[in-house]
């Protein structure tokens, strides 16, 4: 099962886009990515969901991860999605309060 | 006539399997149920979970032998259920995540699978013991008139 992980810098931001199904087999990948771009000093990243197709509470638990990484070195991670069933994870799991979640990269890297 | 249709499938304790369960299974009730799509999303989502925490239950003893997933069928609803023989789990004694509002919350990486399961499934249950897990989901949906029936007649 692929993920695709594709990286664009975007009015100082650092957009990452997540392509494919987001589980317990392919979440590692995510995390690595994450981890490798706040060691390479990326500190304002937004993940777009927006190709995901498929993400399970693994998915959530790396973004967690990655919020909690960014935010303990004064960054910060946020979402682009769209995506009426991958909202409804985050919303049941509360974690719509957690994350600042956009329509469009474009909103995200503005900050609107 | 609906039959009460049963499929079983053993899978090995390895993660790339969990995918496979998902898109089985969904398939299945798309092919024989009058299932919303939004309910077949939640459907790949509760087995991911009750599959994964199966397989980590496994490996947390290093135990090899595999899961069991079984799918059955009756006239109001459909069941699917996974076994595993892990070490088990207390339901009521899970840890409890701090408030979304609190910062401390981004502590807590795990956790999310179960109140997932519950929230999607129509009905759901766990038994769990010190000689495994038995998670049965239940979505309530009638058959779909024209189906591939395995028990009907030619």
């Amino acid at each position: 099962m692929d993920l695709g992980l594709d990286v664009i810098e975007q009015n100082g931001y650092t957009v990452l886009s997540v392509k494919g199904e987001v589980d317990v087999y392919t979440a590692p990948r995510l995390r690595e990515r994450l981890v490798e771009l706040v060691s390479e000093g990326a500190r304002k990243i937004v993940v777009d969901l927006e190709q995901v197709e498929f993400l399970d509470s693994t998915g959530l638990g790396v973004l967690v991860g990655g919020l909690k990484r960014l935010r303990s070195n004064d960054g910060d991670l946020s979402l682009v999605c769209t995506q009426t069933r991958i909202l409804k994870v985050f919303e049941i799991t509360g974690l719509t309060k957690v994350f600042s979640i956009y329509n469009s990269i474009e909103d995200a890297t503005n900050g609107e | 006539m609906l039959g009460n249709t049963n499929v079983q499938l053993d899978i090995p304790i390895q993660m790339e399997y969990v995918s496979l369960v998902r898109i089985l299974i969904s398939d299945l009730a798309q092919s024989r149920r009058e299932i919303d799509p939004q309910k077949v999303n939640d459907l790949k989502l509760a087995i991911s979970e009750a599959c994964t925490n199966a397989i980590e239950a496994h490996k947390a003893i290093h135990s090899d032998q595999k899961i069991k997933i079984a799918w059955s069928e009756q006239p109001d609803h459909f069941e699917v259920s996974i076994r595993d023989f892990g070490k088990g789990f207390d339901i009521e004694a899970l840890p409890k995540h701090p408030p979304v509002t609190d910062p401390e919350r981004l502590n807590f990486e795990r956790g999310l699978g179960i109140p997932l399961i519950k929230a999607l499934m129509d009905e759901v249950s766990f038994n769990s013991s010190s000689e495994g897990t038995f998670v049965k989901m239940i979505v309530f949906c009638q058959p779909l008139e024209k189906k591939l029936d395995f028990d009907s007649e030619l």
